[in-house]
């Protein structure tokens, strides 16, 4: 009798508070997003409890529609630029020797653990129009005047891919770690060149990896605000500062909350897409 | 591998790439120039000055303190929580079990107006403990999967003998269990760290305004120039982490060695 109910008790004590904890602190809050992006905004920078479908309509107007292909077209230039370079570099340590190996790993890991805001504000120092870059050319003689790289949309994409790359490079190394030799041993005895073997046999068997990278790239890359604003000034708009504005300044919350729902649709249909060809527990 | 000069030539490139605005920060932090522009000479001065900058100072701290505070609780949560999922089979244990990736997936933006929509419509200001709460929603599902991966290939019998020899449940937890799972709750709590040492997006929103952290203060510097004594201290954060880093690798393979004999 006691043990059944020590049975009872533990599962509840061990499970309980984090259960608990995510309840209150992440689905309710999940379900006011929902909620108040059905609502009617007030002159206050408040809601009123009338349902209204405002802010889902706003977003058809066509300043919305370009701020959205601008942020679209950069999380894809970002998340193309993150593979092309990551690829090849995920490839080139997994086939690095056994002794290089956890070195080249934990070298690509540091600067992660290294505050990304730090190493933004690194890239911001050195691509001012006074900054090293800008006098390195200038010295050289290759320019004249500064150029201006800071505060240009290539300056969001660098910082962006620079952000991204480590979290693209990780899930296609595991993959590439996992590929069976044998295989690939199998398709040069049958005759297959060395291009032939990548991409019939590496690629295909490597894409759970190349699919989780992207979504690891593509996903954070649609909210990183600050990216945006330390390295493009903030001067094209993409829907993370869209969003931070309606909470900040514009204080529109419906729509705000609206923005965020597209934002969790988006990453649905790409989750969902990312289960047929691999498993969740590969994106860790 | 057979050297090839181009591979190697690619990786040293890539990482060229990730770590020149590192050290362009560390360079600078030793320039007596005050504008990050030429390296003009040496000077250790920058790491007198930052400890008198309070803004500064006061945002390291902060940043310390929810690190630390939002570790602990997530990775106390997180390992019973952990433990529990693989222990025990229960109705709602698969819909826990991916609830629990909801925060990982989803962007950071989203769960950050959501932190801010829930305090601000229960009229709470923003503090050092709403920031704390945030950091350990986010955090902790982290800590869960990486104890749990370590639960995989765990051997139940081992508890199980402590129980017939007369171990109540807490000493089994504390004596057997605990230490088998050391490393996984170890790199848990390390990510967990990291996490919160890094966040921007979420803080942005959940900070108040005294309880601003070190990234949230930089992003707000930049805009009026930053003073080189930021370069000083992130050295020293740079440091800090790659000491943590190389000391928690290096606890985490004599842990597993331990284990292998």
């Amino acid at each position: 009798m006691i043990n059944k109910i020590k049975n009872k008790v533990t599962p509840v004590v061990m499970i309980g508070p984090a259960t608990f904890w995510l309840i209150l602190f992440l689905l309710i809050p999940l379900f006011l997003v929902i909620g108040i992006s059905f609502l009617q905004r007030n002159g206050y920078g408040g809601v009123d409890m009338v349902f209204s479908l405002q802010a889902y309509f706003d977003m058809l107007t066509p300043e919305y529609l370009k701020i959205f292909i601008a942020s679209f077209r950069l999380s894809v230039a970002t998340t193309v630029i993150c593979l092309l370079i990551g690829y090849p570099f995920a490839y080139v340590i997994a086939h690095s020797s056994e002794k290089a190996k956890p070195f080249l790993v934990l070298l690509l890991m540091l600067p992660f653990w290294i505050n990304s805001m730090i190493r933004i504000y690194g890239w911001n120092t050195l691509l001012r129009s006074s900054g090293i870059i800008n006098n390195v050319l200038i010295s050289l003689g290759v320019v004249d005047v500064p150029l201006e790289m800071l505060y240009t949309d290539g300056a969001v994409l660098l910082g962006m891919v620079y952000d991204l790359l480590p979290f693209t490079v990780l899930p296609i190394y595991t993959s590439i770690e996992k590929l069976d030799p044998t295989l690939l041993e199998a398709a040069s005895d049958l005759g297959a060149t060395k291009l032939h073997r990548l991409v019939r046999v590496v690629l295909p068997l490597t894409m759970p990896g190349i699919f989780a990278g992207s979504i690891q790239t593509f996903i954070p890359s649609l909210g990183l605000f600050y990216i945006s604003d330390m390295m493009g000034g903030a001067k094209t708009m993409y829907v993370g500062n869209l969003i931070k504005n309606q909470f900040m300044s514009a204080r529109n919350w419906p729509m705000g909350a609206a923005l965020a729902i597209l934002l969790i649709v988006i990453t649905l249909v790409l989750m969902r897409l990312y289960t047929k060809v691999g498993s969740l527990d590969d994106m860790v | 591998m057979k050297k090839k000069p181009f591979s190697v030539i690619y990786a040293c490139l890539v990482y060229i790439f990730l770590y020149l605005p590192i050290a362009v920060v560390i360079a600078f932090s030793f320039n007596t120039s005050k504008m990050n522009v030429v390296f003009e000479g040496f000077t250790f001065d920058w790491y007198i000055s930052m400890w008198s900058n309070t803004l500064l100072m006061d945002a390291f701290k902060n940043t310390l303190i929810v690190a630390v505070a939002s570790t602990l609780i997530s990775t106390i949560l997180g390992t019973l929580c952990a433990v529990g999922l693989n222990r025990f089979e229960f109705k709602l244990k698969e819909t826990i079990s991916s609830a629990l990736y909801i925060p990982i997936v989803i962007p950071e933006l989203v769960f950050a107006i959501a932190m801010l929509i829930l305090f601000s419509s229960m009229n709470i200001t923003m503090n050092m403990v709403t920031l704390i709460i945030s950091h350990v929603t986010f955090s902790m599902p982290f800590v869960v999967i990486t104890v749990r991966s370590r639960l995989a290939g765990y051997d139940r019998s081992i508890e199980e003998a402590a129980r017939d020899l007369g171990a109540n449940e807490l000493r089994t937890f504390f004596r057997v269990t605990l230490p088998m799972i050391m490393p996984g709750v170890l790199s848990g709590a390390m990510l967990a760290l990291t996490l919160s040492l890094d966040d921007v997006v979420v803080s942005f929103f959940t900070a108040g305004v005294n309880s601003q952290t070190l990234p949230l203060r930089i992003l707000s510097m930049v805009k009026k120039g930053i003073s080189p004594d930021v370069n000083a201290l992130s050295t020293l954060i740079i440091l800090g982490s790659v000491i943590l880093l190389v000391g928690s690798t290096l606890i985490q393979n004599k842990l597993e060695k331990r284990e292998e004999m």
